[in-house]
């Protein structure tokens, strides 16, 4: 399977509101991809629609060439951070890890491994879901994304409630996880997060890409990157 | 599907709370049965002193049956054949409604008279009989549970009715005639007697059951004596008849002892019989059904079980989780229902298991004596607790992923599984309303209950209140089946039509 997320046209209306009006680019293996704009650009539905959790009314989206609904173990092939509060409240965040690794036929060594890999080693996995900051709650959604060790990766807003330590950290990741050939989509609605990390950037704007480009070759634009980004989004200074 | 079902039951049983609340609809179950079983007691005298209670009289396939009815009787020796006719059937009834003031004429629909073949006047003892009733017509009946339709209406002098019993080995047939001669095999049966038996002519009237339904809900039963006499002549057999009262201690009511009694006049040729009692199956004494009162509150618990889950997966958006890890819907919420349907199975098993025994050995140590009840249905009882739970716990699953809501899905629940049997049961309504609750809605399989079976042939009041449920066992079951079946269908095509 080739490492690529490819959205194609996408339309979506939930009533009177257009929520995606033919949103399309591609995420390439290799590196980054910031998918950036302002609150209601159709971020996350956009990720919502490439993970068959919602349907589009218009248009395709396929991960590795293939619609998300047909994989087999889908954590194998996509890792996918949305929501980290989604917990239950009474249960450890190693047991939320064991039955999405029993959903993948994994085990619990894999799980052992991506808590490390987070920074959730020890004794922190082996509490109540309930008592975590939402720090604590992104690292876990993290690790979640990770179990499947997928090609593919859609991390919608994982900056949320990091601390300056934790976003550091984070970007190192994200890097590395480029580094090893995954192609890695990363949601933001502040793009200062994500320019010293991100290759590629996709902004967002009412639905549709407003731009598809190098982060390189926008930040050689007059007045640098945020200056451009929010030219492209239609916003002055002030925003 | 296994990764499915391996990953429900982790999430299943990761979470404290829920797995408790399993345990609890258990211990539900388990407590009304055991408190009823400790606290009942019951007692037998003879005149002043107290004695043990006598063993219910059992019929030839253990079962307990009533065994009480006038005999006249002799000796028949292997192969051989009865034949008689019936020129009357007339009886009393006492003191019946509405004004309850009057001894009248007139036979109850299951007054029986007729001829035998009996394994000696032991009661409970084998036996094939062809026999006339007050209101179903000739009958061919044997060992008390078994009864086959003849042909219909009663008797006068005018129009005599025939009947002949034939023994051939071991094959019973019973044949009815208008006139003597064209004759009718109304039914046959196998049974292991021994080479000479008894044979001959007998009569028998059950008790006049009116049933009332009180203001406060229950219904009050009411039996009376009654008696029947039945003339025949042209018996085909000749010879030293005797006369038994079988099962009975004679002359009882001011009746027999002042007017007719039970028993054998014989005038040259014809025979009069007459007799009071019933020659057929019983129920008497607590079964293993008694013992499991708390399943309808068990089940409330276990529908809070089932949705509990599932309602807390849509609040916490945890749904979205599920349905990224099995992007197939219709199979990740089948993988939910499988997996609580099973927990719930075996939290009711295990509560029925561990409840009727020890429920049915203190009422056995409080003085009831249990009719004995086969294996294969204390099985079915126990088992079909966990058959019910489960499919009451995938139609909350069900429900639950329908409204999203935990309150709202419980309440539902509750209302079609357990409300119902609380209205037949415990309310007054109309017997044939509640007949009608317990066959309509998910309630019905509460029929898998039911330990001791309805007798079309015996007079009895035969509503949900008394543990006899208006579907047969496996029948009920199958409803409750279909609701669950209908809810999950809708459920699983409503989760692939919403956005998650």
């Amino acid at each position: 399977m080739r490492a690529t997320i490819e959205v194609i046209g996408l339309r979506k209306r939930f009533g009177p509101t257009l929520a995606l009006d033919g949103m399309s680019f591609t995420v390439e293996p290799g590196r980054v991809t910031a998918f950036v704009g302002p609150n209601g650009a159709g971020k996350s539905t956009t990720m919502r629609v490439v993970l068959g959790l919602d349907a589009a009314d218009e248009g395709r989206a396929l991960v590795g060439g293939r619609p998300y609904r047909t994989l087999r173990h889908p954590l194998r092939h996509v890792g996918a951070l949305l929501d980290a509060a989604a917990l239950q409240p009474g249960r450890t965040g190693r047991d939320h890890l064991l039955w999405l690794a029993h959903s993948q036929g994994l085990g619990a060594a894999r799980v052992t491994e991506v808590l490390d890999l987070t920074g959730l080693g020890g004794g922190v996995a082996r509490r109540r879901a309930g008592g975590y900051s939402l720090g604590m709650r992104q690292r876990l959604g993290l690790a979640a994304a990770l179990l499947g060790d997928p090609p593919v990766l859609m991390l919608d807003e994982p900056f949320n409630g990091l601390d300056p330590e934790g976003i550091g950290w984070l970007r190192g990741l994200l890097a590395g996880l480029a580094a090893e050939g995954r192609a890695v989509l990363v949601s933001s609605h502040l793009l200062s997060e994500l320019q010293h990390v991100a290759g590629h950037l996709v902004v967002a704007d009412r639905g549709r890409v407003v731009a598809d480009t190098g982060v390189a070759a926008l930040a050689a634009a007059t007045g640098g990157l945020e200056a451009a980004y929010l030219r492209l989004i239609g916003r002055r200074g002030d925003a | 599907m296994p990764e499915l079902l391996r990953a429900e039951w982790t999430k299943f049983r990761t979470v404290r709370g829920w797995v408790l609340t399993v345990v609890a609809a258990a211990l539900v179950t388990m407590v009304p049965g055991l408190l009823f079983a400790a606290g009942s007691h019951s007692s037998c005298s003879e005149g002043p002193i107290e004695v043990p209670c006598p063993a219910p009289l059992l019929g030839p396939d253990g079962e307990t049956v009533e065994d009480r009815f006038s005999f006249a009787h002799r000796e028949l020796t292997g192969d051989g054949a009865l034949t008689v006719r019936l020129t009357s059937m007339t009886g009393v009834i006492t003191y019946p409604p509405p004004d309850h003031d009057k001894i009248v004429a007139g036979l109850v629909p299951w007054a029986k008279a007729g001829i035998m073949v009996k394994d000696g006047t032991r009661p409970g003892s084998s036996y094939a009989a062809v026999l006339l009733t007050g209101g179903h017509g000739v009958r061919m009946q044997y060992d008390f549970a078994h009864d086959t339709a003849g042909r219909p209406g009663g008797v006068s002098p005018r129009s005599p009715r025939w009947l002949r019993l034939t023994r051939s080995g071991d094959r019973l047939t019973g044949y009815e005639s208008p006139d003597g001669r064209h004759w009718t095999e109304v039914g046959t049966a196998r049974l292991s007697l021994p080479d000479t038996v008894r044979i001959g002519m007998f009569a028998a009237s059950p008790g006049d059951l009116t049933v009332k339904q009180s203001e406060t809900g229950g219904s009050i039963g009411q039996v009376r004596f009654t008696q029947t006499t039945a003339v025949f002549d042209q018996v085909s057999l000749q010879g030293a008849w005797a006369a038994t009262e079988v099962g009975d201690s004679p002359g009882q009511t001011d009746w027999e002892r002042y007017h007719r009694a039970n028993g054998l006049v014989r005038s040259g040729g014809t025979f009069t019989v007459t007799g009071t009692g019933d020659i057929a199956p019983s129920e008497d004494g607590p079964t293993v059904q008694d013992t499991l009162p708390g399943v309808p509150f068990g089940l409330v618990v276990v529908v809070v079980a089932a949705v509990l889950p599932i309602a807390a997966e849509y609040r916490r958006g945890l749904i979205r989780t599920t349905l990224l890890a099995c992007p197939r819907r219709g199979r990740a919420l089948a993988a939910k229902a499988a997996v609580i349907g099973v927990v719930a199975f075996a939290a009711g098993l295990a509560a029925a298991a561990v409840t009727a025994p020890i429920g049915m050995s203190l009422l056995r140590a409080n003085g009831f004596v249990l009719p004995p009840t086969p294996l294969l249905t204390e099985v079915r009882v126990i088992a079909g607790v966990g058959m019910v739970f489960a499919l009451a716990a995938v139609l909350a699953l069900a429900l639950g992923a329908l409204f999203r809501r935990a309150t709202g899905a419980v309440v539902t629940a509750v209302a079609l599984v357990v409300l119902p049997y609380m209205l037949a049961v415990f309310s007054p309504v109309p017997d044939d309303v509640s007949r009608w609750l317990l066959r309509l809605t998910p309630a019905a399989g509460l029929a898998i209950q039911q330990s001791v079976p309805a007798y079309p042939q015996v007079l009895s009041h035969y509503v949900p209140g008394t543990g006899y449920y208006p579907l047969p066992p496996w029948a009920g079951l199958a409803v409750t089946a279909g609701y669950a079946a209908l809810a999950l269908a809708l459920a699983i095509r409503s989760v692939r039509r919403r956005d998650a």
